[in-house]
């Protein structure tokens, strides 16, 4: 099937400003948006510059704004987006080129809440042990690929960059409600701070935009209720 | 060996460690709930019961001479006025970056906030039926 790509392309040696390349690909209705992205650049312009390695929907380097929705565009099928599709660059990271992101700002905050395990008691024996219940409260957040999509839907990271953002809150969550971790009361101190949390304003926008469907406004409540009732 | 496993914190500004959003949060989920009735009664008491043709000053004088409506409009002004203020200054963080701007912004907010703080709490206080 014939399908028409609307790319918005930026070369910052050569453009000013950024521009929509149109391209018509012959795919399989079953191809993936990341497979018409290929055989746009490997057979039509080998200057479409774009992220992705597992293909697979595992390492979360190509989430990208497809027809006004983040998404991976290894996860989507062609057949469910039709004759014509729309593709840009995540909104809210500056662009570097075509449709990578610099998303250093992202992994800094990322680091910020502290993405590991935090503890001051001794190791035991053997491992530190967890019941499947309390393995099961960040089962969601376990999930989280990092691969921004989240992060670049919410209206509230569009306004202020300074914002951590859902998906550092999701990996804060992680470690939060792990039995294990002992780094509370670091980690919700930067959560609780004018960034962190209470930025959020329940938009919804990040749960829409996650492709693992991870509960992610329900983890920023969570991490919301830790704050407020914490009192360690 | 202990190692160090403190990751810098990547410039971003220290955590102050104060619990002001947090209060700043809760107040503005309950100040709503309460805003929902206190402005709906004001307004079915004020606009759809009575109107400002009916209105005048033995109204009001009626009004103010228990303590009751008093207190009622003392609350719903404070809470309207700080719900108003609040929402306004997570606006200015939101979206006004720039150091001075934020400055000039905010303390325009919060000295408009007090001056109706203070001449509306005065009215409600002071007035005294002839
Ligand atoms: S290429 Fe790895 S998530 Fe899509």
């Amino acid at each position: 099937m014939e399908t028409r790509f609307k790319i918005k392309r930026f070369n910052p040696e050569k453009d000013e400003k950024s521009y929509w390349g149109e391209y018509d690909v012959e795919v399989e209705p079953t191809d993936r948006v990341l497979d018409g992205l290929h055989l746009i650049k490997w057979y039509q312009d080998g200057t479409l510059t774009l992220r992705r390695s597992c293909g697979h929907g595992i390492c979360g380097s190509d989430a990208m704004v497809i027809n006004g929705v983040n998404r991976l565009a290894c996860k989507v099928l062609i057949k469910d987006l039709g004759k014509s599709i729309t593709v840009e660059p995540m909104r809210g990271f500056r662009v570097i080129k075509d449709l990578v992101v610099d998303m250093k700002g992202f992994f800094e905050k990322y680091r910020s809440i502290k993405p590991y395990l935090i503890t001051d008691t001794p190791p035991p024996e053997k491992e530190r042990l967890q019941s499947p219940e309390e393995r099961e409260r960040f089962d969601g957040s376990t999930k989280c690929i990092l691969c921004g999509a989240c992060t670049t839907a919410c209206p509230s990271f569009w306004a202020d960059k300074e914002y951590v953002g859902p998906a550092a809150i999701v990996q804060a969550h992680r470690f939060l409600m792990d039995s294990r971790d002992e780094g509370k009361k670091v980690r919700l101190e930067i959560l609780g701070d004018r960034e962190g949390v209470w930025r959020c304003r329940t938009i919804f926008n990040c749960i829409e935009a996650c492709p693992r469907d991870i509960d992610v406004a329900g983890a920023i409540a969570d991490v919301k209720r830790a704050i407020l009732f914490n009192k360690s | 060996m202990k190692i160090n496993m403190e990751v810098r914190n990547s410039g971003r500004e220290k955590p102050r460690d104060s619990r002001f959003e947090l209060y700043a949060w809760l107040f503005m989920r309950f100040s709503g709930v309460l805003l929902i009735g206190l402005a709906l009664g004001h307004l079915v008491i004020m606009h759809l019961i009575n109107n400002v043709d009916i209105i005048d000053y033995d109204f009001v004088a009626a009004r103010y001479a228990t303590p009751f409506w008093r207190i009622y409009d003392l609350i719903l002004l404070l809470l309207a006025l700080l719900h108003g203020l609040n929402g306004m200054r997570t606006i200015v963080d939101d979206y006004v970056h720039p150091r001075l701007w934020r400055r000039v912004s905010l303390s325009l907010l919060y000295s408009f906030g007090f001056i109706f703080t203070v001449v509306g709490s005065y009215t409600i206080l002071a007035f005294q039926p002839k």
